[in-house]
């Protein structure tokens, strides 16, 4: 039986999909909404500290990429921080925890860069009974410039000692969660786990500007004639958001820190990547803004569907198990071979694997044989890259086969050689020599 | 008239058979446009592929994915420029090709997943467009000094016009109809073309300048082709196809109501008002191309009860394609295969029926039958449908103009037996009888004109 209960920090949800911090955990409604359709949790829209509300823009304060028939592609807003008064919060978040005592319930924050303004919140915090808190340390517009959010997440010194304060601080679980506008996800990782944060989660959005109005010549969306970067999400980052999220899951000093993995996710197979990756549960958010809710439904059924299939009965049971296969360049197999195959039943003759090769890469695709249009590999030039497999419209028709048995007419080296990679190559100066 | 529609049910020959709105509607747009929206997802379907197979399907070579490329990226003016720039009658060829059997028989979806991208309705955005933003995107060259004639304002002649007025050369077209436009104006089904299109799309193509027609004149009777080679540089003959053929019964000619398709689609294209067209309440069409599916099409839209087609061959050796069998399937028509008239019956002075006899099977390719295999169909109206035919007397005795089948033989670049002649379009040998091809020999001979033209100034230097 699959049972998608999980459990992360101590933290118990019926599933392992919750809704992101963002507009649609702002507010009861919203996330009653969101628990009555089945979601397993909610990371509550960032509080700040009491005081004068924050105050939005009005007009468009979100903005896309779509595909030709509108499929929304990338997501991103400027959109900051609650609104809504901290005290009205607070009292929403103490009712929905009570009447769903079964859900998890964490709450996002961002307050100033002081010990005291972290203490008087968390305190504020603790009292709704909810599960743990997020360190909001990602966001990138509007409030880094107020020395808050990704301000915070890209100085790694600052978040371990944020982090630290918490901990200080309060009893429930601390999770910070990282910006991607950095060069190494690993550093603020290991200062959050120095600071003794119990988990991470990743990645919060990325600095974007989704296009240039050539009417206006103002960045798109704008305010008035103006405009500035927003934060990117949604399908088009989830690539990024994997490769951090296994860069913290295989780095030595980070690999036992528990991840809530964000990014792009939007069907359970997104979800099962991010959990073989390490994580120990998942948050969505653009593809409920773009959907509605229900879609935790196919999330669930999904997710369960596969994980009958493969003979799980738990998250636990394939949680990580693609870290082990994540590694550097220099360690993959340089004495691999694949090439190209073409199945000339499944072929439509598009020739884009043709002329993709021929333009772009190794001319090793002919259009002809024997003056009629086909479309064949040569073994000769082919080496392997996968370019002809991913541009064929047609899915299976053109496969990278592994090579075992003969000569590689490209290199005139046997196929079968014993797995060698870069440590060991003859061409590199750095290589390890066997002892004389 | 009054008020009241004859119902289709009436006998013998009778006019306004359906109520006004019910005409409109089956005279609408065959095909209604694409949305901007709709352009953009079905562009999105086309793989932009190497060498495109549609490209090469095409007669007129119009660089299909490129123009579907722009459209996708929102250039929509550029991609009507990648079609008039292989196509001046790109506009009409979206709308009357044959595109499944063109360009969208050779798409890659085709073969894939049965459903081609809609090559004909993206066109007919792009260019639907450009036509409507009132400009026109070529400009002529420097006045060359040469004139040249063009016999026939149908596709070939107003293409060969276009792309002589554009190299700079000043073009005289004689017409011999009030209209030009020929076949789009005259021959195509209404509901190929409604909304007055093929006169909008000749102004536009007029509006290049530099191109006189003059109507009313016709090629051995108004002029003659020794007078026009006199007179001009050039001469390109686009005349089409004048003359119908008959069945070849007897009586043929006696008989009231045994009527030419062409003749009547003609009038049914120029009347205001369909309401006004006497239509037989049981009709039988007699042969298996377009005209035989257009004229049996537009019967039925005008109210005939019964409309069939009589084809002596099989559905498959029909020259009017799957999908306007199809067409006149779905709209009520009936086809008969293997049959061909043996005699008309009449009544009154008027036909009555016509009787068939079968010729049956491949084994008599069509021709033979059975002895005695016969049958009758009952008709107020018989409409012959079985290709028109050149008139050589148009050309008189213009030394050795070389016909083949009927037809002007030409080379590869148009020029025909006559020096300074070319032809194209219909009345040319091995023609497709397609606009499409006649914008190519049109085309064609321009760029073959042209490069004489050019010749002849550098030895007059």
């Amino acid at each position: 039986m699959v049972d998608l209960r999980t459990e992360f920090l101590g933290i118990r949800s019926p599933n392992p999909f919750w809704l992101a911090s963002a507009p649609p955990t702002d507010r009861k409604t919203n996330v009653e909404r969101a628990f009555k359709a089945g979601w397993g949790g909610v990371v509550w829209k960032t509080l700040g500290e009491a005081g004068p509300p924050v105050v939005n823009v009005s007009g468009a304060r979100y903005g896309a990429l779509h595909g030709p028939d509108r499929r929304l592609i990338a997501f991103n807003n400027i959109e900051l921080i609650t609104d809504r008064d901290l005290e009205i919060n607070l009292q929403e978040i103490k009712q929905v925890k009570r009447e769903w005592p079964d859900r998890a319930l964490v709450v996002s924050l961002m307050v100033p860069c002081d010990e005291p303004s972290w203490q008087k919140i968390l305190a504020r915090v603790e009292e709704t009974e909810c599960d743990g808190v997020e360190l909001n340390f990602g966001c990138p517009h509007g409030m880094s410039e107020r020395g808050m959010g990704s301000a915070v997440g890209q100085v790694p010194e600052y978040i371990e000692m944020v982090a630290r304060w918490c901990k200080a601080h309060t009893r429930m679980p601390v999770i910070v969660k990282l910006t991607p506008n950095i060069t190494d996800i690993r550093a603020p990782a290991r200062a959050a786990k120095a600071g003794g944060a119990d988990a991470v989660s990743l990645i919060n959005t990325i600095n974007s500007i989704m296009g240039v109005d050539l009417d206006a010549f103002a960045p798109m969306h704008h305010v008035d004639g103006k405009g500035t970067h927003g934060g990117m999400c949604g399908p088009a980052v989830k690539p990024i958001a994997l490769s951090m999220v296994s860069e913290i899951a295989r780095d030595a000093k980070t690999r036992d820190l528990p991840i809530s993995a964000i990014g792009g996710i939007t069907t359970w197979r997104d979800a099962a990547e991010f959990i073989a990756l390490g994580a120990g549960n998942v948050q969505v958010c653009t593809a409920a803004m773009t959907y509605g809710f229900k879609i935790i439904e196919e999330l669930i059924s999904g997710l369960k569907n596969h994980m009958a299939a493969k003979g799980y009965s738990s998250i636990e049971d394939f949680r990580g198990r693609a870290i082990p296969n994540m590694t550097d360049w220099q360690y993959l197999n340089l004495n691999y071979v694949a090439k190209a195959e073409i199945d000339q039943d499944l072929c439509i003759k598009c020739g884009r694997c043709h002329i993709a090769c021929e333009d772009t890469s190794h001319q090793a695709i002919f259009a002809k044989v024997n003056g009629q249009r086909k479309f064949v590999v040569s073994d000769d030039e082919c080496v392997g890259c996968n370019l002809c497999v991913l541009v064929c419209p047609v899915e299976d028709c053109i496969t990278l086969v592994h090579k075992t048995q003969g000569v590689d007419p490209r290199t005139g080296l046997p196929y079968d050689r014993p797995a060698a990679n870069w440590t060991t190559h003859p061409n590199n100066p750095g290589a390890l020599k066997a002892a004389e | 008239m009054s008020g009241t529609p004859a119902s289709n049910l009436q006998p013998g020959i009778a006019a306004a058979r359906l109520d006004p709105l019910t005409l409109e509607r089956n005279f609408a747009d065959l095909h209604p446009p694409l949305s901007r929206h709709e352009a953009t997802v079905e562009a999105d379907r086309c793989y932009f592929c190497y060498d495109a197979p549609c490209q090469t399907a095409c007669p007129t070579s119009i660089d299909i994915p490129l123009f579907i490329r722009e459209i996708g990226a929102g250039n929509v003016e550029g991609a009507a420029l990648t079609i008039l720039e292989d196509n001046i009658f790109g506009g009409s060829c979206a709308r009357v090709c044959p595109t499944e059997t063109l360009c969208q028989q050779a798409c890659v979806r085709q073969e894939a997943e049965g459903k081609p991208v809609r090559i004909g309705l993206l066109q007919r955005f792009a260019t639907d467009a450009l036509m409507a933003s009132g400009k026109h995107p070529f400009s002529r060259a420097a006045p060359s000094g040469k004139r040249v004639a063009v016999v026939g304002a149908g596709p070939a002649g107003l293409t060969c016009a276009h792309a002589l007025a554009e190299r700079g050369h000043a073009v005289t077209i004689f017409e011999a109809r009030k209209k030009s436009g020929g076949l789009n104006e005259y021959g195509i089904a209404a509901y190929k073309v409604p909304d007055d299109f093929a006169a909008k799309e000749v102004a536009f193509i007029l509006s290049i300048g530099g191109i006189e027609v003059k109507h009313g004149v016709a090629l051995g009777r108004d002029i003659d082709l020794a007078g026009l080679q006199r007179d001009f540089d050039a001469v390109f003959v686009g005349a089409g196809l004048a003359a119908v053929n008959k069945i070849g019964l007897k009586s043929e000619g006696e008989l009231a109501n045994v009527l030419d398709a062409v003749d009547y689609i003609a009038r049914l294209r120029q009347t205001s008002d369909l309401a006004s067209l006497p239509v037989g309440r049981r009709i039988v069409v007699i042969g298996g191309g377009m005209t035989a599916v257009d004229i049996a099409v537009q019967s039925k839209r005008l109210g005939a009860e019964s409309v069939t087609i009589v084809y002596r061959r099989s559905l498959e050796n029909m020259k009017a394609s799957a999908y306007e069998r199809e067409l006149a399937q779905t709209s009520g028509v009936l086809i008969r295969t293997w049959a061909r008239p043996i005699a008309l019956e009449g009544k009154d002075g008027a036909v009555s029926a016509v009787l068939f006899e079968r010729t049956d099977g491949e084994a008599h390719d069509g021709h033979s039958a059975p002895p005695g295999d016969v049958f009758r169909i009952e008709a107020d109206v018989v409409f012959t449908a079985i290709g028109q035919a050149l008139t050589p007397e148009i050309f008189g005795d213009a030394g050795t103009l070389q016909l083949k089948g009927g037809r002007v033989v030409v080379d590869a670049e148009r020029r025909t037996s006559l020096p300074g002649v070319w032809a194209g379009g219909d009345c040319v040998h091995s023609g497709q009888d397609l606009t499409v091809a006649a914008v190519e020999d049109g085309k064609r001979a321009a760029l073959s004109i042209d490069a004489a033209l050019r010749a002849q100034t550098k030895r007059e230097m």
